[in-house]
């Protein structure tokens, strides 16, 4: 009975570690198919030879990229659509979550703002008063319509609560009977002991900036003003290429391949040079917002 | 004499908290101008809105867009589409993470365990404009990985992502690959916070592995399960623009568009904007209403709340 038992368990141990361990290449395996995409030669990558190692090596589409003004211009404007919305963002989820970490006897109003708050997660304008909105004010082609309109996160400011109530109160009281106010407490003691909250939110922010393309297609009106993931979108999402049986096209859409494989591989570095740090701390940060609640 | 009590109560309040009232007034003059100013926004889903005569001007026309919305072609459709896509994501986005969670919970090995976490988290982070990128690469019918994957076993290439057939599948898988991995760290925090000495208690009871994950593990996590599965219904009409928008195409319409999508194309494409605004709208009440109460459920059945 116990022989058995173990037998079927070693089976199982096994089914298991192999099972799970496909499961995680397949989910790597197809930005690895697109990074030795970029490194090959075109008319390899067109036969459909090219599978996880480049075929035929060549630079010919990162060099392609390097005299696109284009590409640099649009990845310019998200780095900078990424810094002003972690600016931005950070204070504002830093202003909103203090006073909300207050108890109702502490900050009367409470219940108040939370309503105030809680209101945009349920309701909202949608696509056509958002767009009239921001055309009236006169952010059609600026860099501000990307980054003020998100600017106020209610998860975050709910994650960065959350945990300033995790904090014993001892540590804010006795910094009150000495005559500090609310704001040098926030500043001086409260953020100080919230880095690995608030490094979770800086990441936060950063990815969902980086990765924002529909914004940047309707408030833009110019395609020089793209930010790079809005730029890809009209190059690099094109199904009806697939359509194309023209020869002059074909041969079009065959040098393209490549360097439209190069163009979303150099999209991704920096999530991926960030992805050791967002390992780090997504994983706390994603279940202090969502278990604790 | 209580009413004035009252009022010298709420100034000694006031002044009490004068700072954080100043801390919030930043982010709600924000939240003012971004989101409650566009609410405003909503009149024109009852106008016969022009452009050029602004919000005021416009004509009142009652609930005609609304009419006019569901004898529009597409329109049915379009919420057909949604509500399937939307629930078969619903469904395979609770049922592959509790799996692998599960799975991932038998290892032993800790090493193995902690780099697959780390490539099936990968995904989650990269943007669905270069995922489908990626995807319109493999599933191309003449290189593409797949169609070379099943040629050799003799299937002619497949149009895949111009199939009707198949396109509400592409995107359900394609999702699960985006996600999958995401969502199991919630359902791993779970599965840590078991109390070891059941375990315990079960083996001296004689208790095999696969009876202690079915009568420990899963009742352990089975109120975090039914919390996010309440939590998702109010995502019924939500199949995921990002997704659609750029892997759908003319041809696949009639079984990919969804609410979101049309509401692109009347609105910002087609410059209909009080038709694509009271799709929105539609939209809008059906999802704020659902949620609203899927909050009312959670926190009566598991105690959840959100501030």
């Amino acid at each position: 009975m116990f022989f058995k038992e173990s037998i079927g368990r070693r089976v199982f141990v096994v089914f298991n570690y192999t099972f799970c361990i496909i499961m995680a290449i397949v989910c790597v395996l197809p930005l690895v198919h697109i990074f030795a995409i970029s490194l090959s030669d075109n008319v390899a990558v067109n036969a459909g030879l090219v599978k996880l190692w480049p075929v035929n090596f060549t630079l010919a589409s990162y060099e392609y990229i390097l005299s696109e003004a284009k590409f640099f211009r649009a990845m310019g404007i998200s780095f900078t659509r990424v810094g002003f919305g972690i600016a931005i963002g950070m204070l504002m989820t830093v202003l909103a979550a203090y006073p909300l970490s207050k108890t109702k006897r502490q900050f009367a109003s409470r219940q108040i703002y939370v309503w105030y708050f809680m209101v945009t997660m349920m309701i909202s304008g949608g696509l056509i008063p958002n767009y009239l909105l921001i055309s009236s004010l006169g952010l059609i082609d600026s860099v501000w319509a990307l980054v003020l309109p998100s600017a106020v996160n209610v998860f975050n400011i709910i994650l960065l609560q959350n945990y300033i109530k995790s904090l014993p109160d001892e540590i804010m009281e006795s910094a009150f009977v000495d005559g500090a106010g609310h704001f040098k407490v926030l500043f001086q003691i409260i953020l100080p002991l919230s880095k690995p909250v608030l490094a979770t939110l800086v990441l936060f922010v950063a990815v969902a900036h980086w990765n924002s393309w529909f914004d940047g297609l309707i408030y833009m009106n110019r395609v020089q003003n793209y930010p790079l993931q809005s730029y890809l979108q009209t190059i690099v999402v094109d199904i009806n290429m697939d359509l194309v049986q023209n020869v002059d096209d074909l041969l079009l859409n065959v040098t393209q391949k490549s360097s439209k494989a190069a163009q979303i591989f150099l999209a991704m570095l920096p999530i991926l040079c960030m992805y050791p740090f967002l390992q780090r701390y997504f994983t706390s940060g994603i279940v202090m917002g969502s278990v604790k609640g | 004499m209580k009413q004035r009590s009252r009022k010298e109560k709420f100034i000694r309040m006031m002044k009490r908290d004068a700072a954080l009232h100043l801390m919030l007034l930043l982010p709600v003059t924000m939240l003012l101008i971004f989101h409650y100013i566009p609410l405003f926004g909503i009149v024109i889903a009852f106008q016969n809105y022009n452009p050029a005569r602004g919000f005021s001007n416009s004509p009142f026309v009652g609930l005609n867009n609304f009419k006019e919305l569901f004898l529009t072609p597409g329109f049915v459709q379009a919420l057909k589409n949604t509500v399937i896509i939307a629930l078969g994501k619903i469904v395979l986005g609770i049922i592959v993470p509790v799996t692998v969670a599960l799975l991932l919970n038998e290892m032993r090995k800790a090493r193995v365990k902690k780099t697959i976490q780390t490539m099936i988290y990968l995904p989650h982070f990269i943007s669905w404009v270069l995922m489908a990128g990626i995807i319109i690469e493999i599933l191309n019918p003449r290189s593409g990985m797949l169609n070379q994957f099943l040629g050799l076993f003799g299937i002619d290439p497949i149009f895949f992502l111009g199939s009707n057939k198949l396109f509400r599948e592409i995107v359900w898988v394609t999702d699960v690959w985006k996600e999958f991995g995401y969502a199991t760290i919630i359902y791993m925090a779970a599965l840590t916070s078991i109390d070891p000495s059941l375990y315990e208690a079960a083996s001296l009871d004689g208790a095999g592995y696969f009876k202690k994950m079915l009568h420990i593990t899963l009742p352990g996590i089975s109120m975090t399960i039914v919390l996010l599965m309440t939590l998702k219904m109010g995502s019924i009409l939500n199949a995921g623009f990002d997704q659609i928008f750029n892997l759908y195409s003319t041809i696949t319409y009639e079984s990919g568009d969804i609410i979101d999508t049309l509401v692109y194309r009347l609105g910002l494409g087609g410059g209909r904007f009080s038709l694509a605004s009271a799709a929105g709208l539609f939209k809008s009440v059906i999802s704020g209403t659902l949620l609203v109460l899927s909050y009312k459920v959670a926190h009566k059945t598991s105690g959840y709340r959100v501030f």
